[in-house]
């Protein structure tokens, strides 16, 4: 298809607030980056607990089919999640996993940051949504890390700005510890492309 | 779906965009009860009604919250309200009341997986017959379907025009997805759209009839409290509004109820054609799924298959004559559901010649492009 969706992910626990952290990434390209976004979710019945998975789709383009098709970037915030949803990631996607949960990864095109344990350094282990969006302002191309810092820091209650701030800076920190060039640069292996 | 206008661009859930749309139409009341995954309405209505002097109420249950919603709009309040699947069922014998009364309301219902409590955060089409044969008696009612967040909004509107147009009540069908589902949008001005209020009498309250017919076959509605007589009952009734048991009222009145809706099938029966002038297959779709085959007619395109899609904005009254235009032109039409088959009964009782081929999901899942591609190949 010619268009240019870039198709996001973000997976983990009812409670750890997946969905709030896709809703202020959309903000960002929509409101910041003026992109068309589709931002959707799905869950279970249950208030906490139970596998949650929020997506986003930023185009330059009107956007038809709102949710993900084949994955580009997958934040998986617990093993279950990163299990059940990492199935439709295509074969140059990012993997980003908050380590504290995550044991085993399915794919060499990964990058694992500790984010909830960050969190809990910082004081508060319900920031580590916002830890993990500070990481993915770096590392996903479709959004611009400036955009998502204010996103973020417009839509947390006004005493917690600071908090929230550190939580940005410190996932941006983390990430970019990292050099996405290292990575390989597809997970198929360059015989099974030729074919 | 133009989302790109100048203004400044929000971001949505389809829900929020209901209730702006109900607000930029004038509705000044809402009552009902919360449901998943319709809650969001009621939760902004709540906050934002009383911000301009409105009124909303949350009552013991849907049965209350329809009927509160009848009375408001016979005192000549705009009302609305919002639910799903559970409380839809609820809302059945006070929705042919608001029929035989011709009182103009707008109900919500955000469907998802049934029957019963059924599947809460999942999605649905199932409802779409219950949303036209609902409640009993032979009464003709008009509904609509979004697709999107823009959608959400401009439809809503519509919607409040319709029923008031036309004194009937309006039942705009969302699902799971299209509900929960943000999106950018920019929300045209105020002043940008129509707003279509009911007629009221003009004549002295002595010569007022309030049921009487005239061309249009909608009689101007005096409100509660105008200093017009106005009787109301669930009863057929005659001119008055009293019972009747003259077979030539009786005769007169129920044909009546279905002459001023066909009188307006020009405004009221709403479709969007893409890429159908060529197409020699279609999609006929609406809701959520309208936007999977959007995207299937496109890869179809690329593959060189002539495909195009019929959105149907107006399930009801069912827009015949565009489905036959496309059912002639067409070899093959396909009709995607969320169901087992609701509107493609409906495609194929005006069917001359077609093949029609059928996608039923009702695992909770939304079809996809692909799924709805495939079929497309093999037409």
């Amino acid at each position: 298809m010619n268009d240019d969706r870039y198709e996001i992910r973000f997976g983990g626990s009812g409670g750890q607030g997946i969905i709030l952290a896709a809703v202020i990434l959309a903000e960002a390209a929509a409101l910041y980056d003026k992109k068309y976004v589709s931002q959707t979710q799905s869950y279970g019945p249950e208030a906490r607990g139970g596998k949650s998975k929020a997506e986003v789709v930023i185009s330059s383009r009107e956007i038809d089919y709102p949710k993900v098709i084949t994955m580009d970037f997958f934040l998986a915030m617990n093993q279950a999640a990163l299990d059940a949803y990492f199935y439709d990631f295509k074969p140059n996607g990012l993997l980003v996993v908050d380590s504290t949960f995550v044991e085993q990864v399915p794919t060499s095109r990964v990058i694992a940051i500790p984010f909830t344990s960050i969190a809990r350094e910082l004081g508060r282990e319900l920031v580590a949504n916002v830890v993990a969006l500070g990481a993915v302002g770096l590392l996903c191309p479709a959004v611009g890390a400036e955009g998502l810092r204010q996103a973020v820091l417009g839509r947390v209650p006004p005493k917690t700005v600071e908090l929230n701030s550190k939580a940005f800076a410190a996932g941006a920190e983390a990430a970019n510890a990292f050099d996405l060039d290292s990575l390989p640069r597809s997970i198929t292996s360059d015989e099974e492309r030729e074919i | 779906m133009d989302s790109k206008q100048s203004g400044t661009i929000s971001l949505l859930q389809g829900n929020e965009a209901i209730v702006k749309g109900a607000l930029a139409a004038g509705c000044r009341f809402f009552a009902g009860y919360p449901i998943t995954p319709a809650s969001e309405i009621a939760e902004l209505m709540s906050i934002n009604l009383p911000k301009v002097g409105g009124t909303f109420i949350q009552m013991e249950d849907e049965i209350a919250g329809i009927g509160a919603i009848i009375g408001a709009s016979l005192a000549g309040v705009k009302s609305l309200t919002a639910t799903s699947g559970p409380g839809f069922s609820l809302m059945q014998e006070n929705l042919g009341f608001a029929c035989i009364t011709e009182t103009p309301c707008v109900i919500v219902n955000v469907m998802r997986g049934g029957p019963s409590t059924g599947l809460p955060t999942s999605p649905g089409q199932g409802d779409v017959m219950q949303a036209r044969w609902g409640t009993h008696g032979i009464h003709p009612i008009v509904v609509l379907s979004v697709s999107s967040v823009l959608d959400s909004f401009e439809i809503t509107i519509h919607a409040f025009n319709i029923s008031e147009k036309y004194r009937i009540p309006v039942i705009i069908l969302s699902d799971e997805v299209v509900a929960h589902t943000r999106e950018s949008i920019t929300i045209p001005d105020q002043t940008g759209f129509e707003e279509v209020n009911r007629i009221k009498p003009s004549v002295p309250p002595e010569w007022y009839h309030p049921y009487e017919d005239n061309s249009r076959g909608v009689p101007p509605m005096a409100s509660f409290g105008d200093g017009y007589r106005h009787h109301v009952t669930g009863l057929v009734h005659d001119v008055h509004g009293y019972p009747t048991q003259r077979v030539d009222e009786i005769d007169a009145f129920q044909r009546r109820q279905f002459r001023k809706i066909t009188n307006g099938f020009y405004e009221i029966q709403m479709t969007k054609s893409t890429m159908l002038d060529d197409a020699e297959i279609a999609v006929i779709a609406y809701g959520s799924v309208s936007r999977s085959a959007l995207r299937a007619i496109k890869m179809a395109r690329e593959r060189g298959i002539k495909a195009g899609l019929l959105h149907l904005i107006t399930l009801f009254p069912f827009p015949r004559q565009t489905a036959e235009q496309v059912l002639r032109q067409c070899r093959a039409v396909l009709v995607p559901e969320m169901n087992l088959g609701q509107i493609s009964r409906e495609v194929k009782r005006v069917n001359l010649s077609s093949k029609i081929e059928k996608i039923n999901r009702i695992d909770g899942q939304l079809i996809t492009p692909e799924e709805i591609f495939k079929k497309l190949l093999e037409m």
